[in-house]
């Protein structure tokens, strides 16, 4: 019997709610698997969540493995672990996807470090392509290149596994696409037991803190983001007026964050939140590679800077060499008098 | 009721070239990198980390000793760490443990903590900033068979063979209590390091591994060998121990090059991609045309 290879990914979720990177890599999965001809399958842990388990298959998944098991409630490193490992030693992943978040990164080594394979931190870009060493003379097909920033953002380093298997990889958040779900879709839940070993219990979480976020960089379709050029809160503010004009969020770079302008939720970059909106308005801020790494995949970008050399200005599509106090005004009375002009009209 | 059992701390550190400032010097022209030029310092979040376990020294006793594999210049955050409080150091140096990855990197510090003896804690920095990969820690601990609680901002307490302590998240934050020994990963914002200690300074500055006796001889002139030197060192108890590959056991194939499964395929500089661009005045007219032309091409409204 030659089963079908796999792709995994690992499924994480909180109160009942997928991250979103969970299927942002579902759909970046399937990708992979119809360009390779392997089969998708997510790896969800958890009590109670059965119904997760559609929603993973509906955003691409042809099987998902579940494990539901009071343990498994809460995320703790072992007992998820656990699961993983002794599934991936029988079913043998090719490639296994972990998002990106803080559980994704604390779960990834524990793993693959128990399976003895590779595994690459952070990855921004997945892809399929071989791999020749010269040494052994011998081509490496299909491996899954692990592309991740090193170095403080300043080099791009594609990483392969030719000799392990799964090729595991962590991806940041916000980077793939996610898949619309498709209700029609259709695959198989299969259930897994658990076999845990009481070393597993060693820790209990006493309590939980989630801070609500009301902050919706990812999906904001328009972001006006300030900088360390935006001189005052005064300033400051009339990025949110343009943001809601806009229907957008305001975005910061960390220089904005770090003076205390503006709260940590909102920056963005390497650091901070991956966003694509349709556009991106960049004002006051130089465009150093640690944002940019955050945001260049922007359908269009506005640059608002007084220097005409910052390196900001050489991935915009509109610049304006202006102050910042000056331009935004400017934008936002525009705004004003078509949106006049259109009640006029109607 | 608080432990009064003393708790005895491995700190696992390593020395990074100073990416955060990346200056001009350092990306040449044709876009290649001058390590050279990069500053060799301390990862910043293992300073957190040695902080942590000298507080946990300060409040139950035991001791605190620190390793790191590297290269023999790693000495220097040796001496930084024995300045700052700790016990006890060791270098892990040998050319076989070169190009490790985050896997073979962790079967080094396994075997070494190991080697060590009898601990209560293992903490390292979260991540390192030339890598920021934040894997070695639960690579380790899953090595050494025990649990991790990645993102420690806070230890809370430890009592009854446990420990308490705050897990920084994204999303919020966590109390979790786990049994010892356990390993921590430590986040920046859980303390500020201590300075090195002036008196600890100027007892331990000669401290030196043997790698570096030659240059200790070039500044003291009295020491005709590198025997003498040793000789000093260890009755003042100075010397920088370093352990080889062989002396803790590892085995050829799991570390260094050969023991890592991730290879570079290769490596790109970031170039800025030139997009078709505008030029827009900042005038009111030239802003509306604009503010139309995005509108007009479904970017706004
Ligand atoms: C490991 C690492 C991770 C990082 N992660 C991030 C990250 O996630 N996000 C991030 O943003 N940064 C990050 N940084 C920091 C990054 O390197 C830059 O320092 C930061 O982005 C600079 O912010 P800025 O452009 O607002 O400030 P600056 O670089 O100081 O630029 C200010 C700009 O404003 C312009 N200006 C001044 N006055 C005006 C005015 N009146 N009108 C218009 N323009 C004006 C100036 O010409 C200048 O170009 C990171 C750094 C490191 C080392």
């Amino acid at each position: 019997m030659t089963e079908q290879k796999q792709i995994w990914v690992f499924i994480e979720h909180t109160d009942g709610k997928i991250a979103d990177v969970s299927l942002e890599l579902t759909g970046k999965a399937r990708e992979l698997g119809d360009q390779l001809g392997h089969e998708v399958v997510g790896l969800l842990c958890g009590y109670n969540v059965d119904a997760l388990a559609e929603e993973v298959i509906e955003h691409g998944a042809d099987r998902v493995l579940l494990a539901d098991d009071p343990e498994l409630a809460l995320y703790r490193t072992l007992p998820y672990a656990r699961v993983a490992i002794a599934e991936a030693r029988v079913r043998k992943p090719e490639i296994f996807l972990i998002g990106g978040t803080p559980n994704g990164r604390d779960f990834a080594p524990r793993v693959a470090s128990a399976l003895r394979c590779g595994l690459t931190a952070d990855c921004t870009d997945l892809q399929i392509g071989d791999y020749y060493v010269k040494k052994e003379g011998k081509t490496y097909k299909d491996l899954l290149y692990q592309i991740r920033p090193a170095f403080g953002g300043n080099l791009i380093a594609t990483i392969v596994n030719p000799n392990t298997r799964p090729q595991m990889a962590t991806v940041r958040e916000g980077v793939m696409r996610k898949p619309a779900a498709d209700a029609a879709r259709k695959g198989v839940v299969e259930k897994v037991e658990p076999a845990f070993e009481p070393g597993d219990f060693a820790l209990e979480v006493l309590s939980r803190q989630v801070r609500k976020s009301t902050v919706k960089l990812k999906d904001a379709p328009v972001i006006v983001s300030g900088g360390a050029g935006v001189g005052s809160a005064e300033e400051f503010a009339l990025l949110r007026d343009l943001a809601n004009l806009l229907g957008g969020e305001v975005g910061a770079s960390r220089a904005a964050v770090d003076a205390g302008m503006i709260d940590r939720a909102h920056q963005v970059g390497q650091t901070g939140t991956t966003v694509r909106p349709r556009l991106y308005i960049a004002a006051g801020i130089s465009g150093a590679i640690q944002h940019r790494a955050g945001m260049d995949q922007s359908s269009k970008i506005i640059a608002i800077n007084t220097d005409p050399n910052a390196p900001m200005f050489q991935i915009a599509h509109y610049r304006i060499v202006g102050d910042v106090g000056e331009v935004l005004p400017m934008i936002i009375k525009s705004l004003r008098e078509r949106s006049m002009d259109q009640r006029d009209a109607e | 009721m608080t432990d009064t059992r003393p708790i005895h701390s491995v700190v696992l550190v390593k020395q990074v070239p100073d990416t955060h400032n990346i200056t001009g010097e350092v990306m040449t022209k044709d876009g290649t990198m001058n390590r050279g030029a990069l500053p060799a310092i301390f990862n910043p979040e293992d300073l957190n980390a040695l902080e942590m376990a000298l507080e946990i020294k300060g409040r139950h006793g035991g001791t605190v000793t620190v390793i790191t594999m590297g290269p023999p210049k790693a000495a220097n955050i040796l001496r930084e760490s024995l300045f700052r409080g700790a016990d006890k150091v060791v270098l892990l140096t040998d050319r076989k443990f070169a190009g490790a990855d985050t896997l073979a990197t962790s079967v080094v510090l396994q075997l070494a903590v190991q080697k060590l003896g009898q601990f209560d804690l293992v903490l390292c920095g979260r991540q390192a900033i030339d890598g920021d990969t934040a894997q070695v820690g639960p690579q380790t601990a899953e090595k050494l068979g025990i649990p991790q609680i990645t993102y420690a901002e806070s230890v809370i307490d430890i009592a009854d063979g446990k420990i308490t302590a705050q897990r920084a998240l994204d999303s919020g934050s966590e109390i979790v209590r786990c049994t010892l020994p356990c390993l921590l990963t430590v986040v920046g914002s859980a303390n500020t390091p201590r300075p090195a200690s002036v008196r600890r300074q100027m007892e331990r500055k000669l401290s030196a591994a043997p790698g570096e006796y030659a240059a200790l001889r070039a500044k003291w002139p009295e020491f005709e060998t590198d025997e003498a030197v040793d000789a000093f060192l260890a009755k003042h108890d100075l010397k920088i121990p370093v352990w080889t590959a062989e002396e803790i056991g590892a085995t050829e194939g799991t570390i260094g090059l050969a023991g890592s499964p991730t290879q570079v395929h290769k490596i790109n500089f970031v170039v800025l991609e030139s997009t078709e661009s505008k030029t827009i005045s900042p005038t009111p007219e030239a802003i509306a045309a604009m503010v139309a032309e995005l509108v007009h091409e479904y970017i706004v409204g």
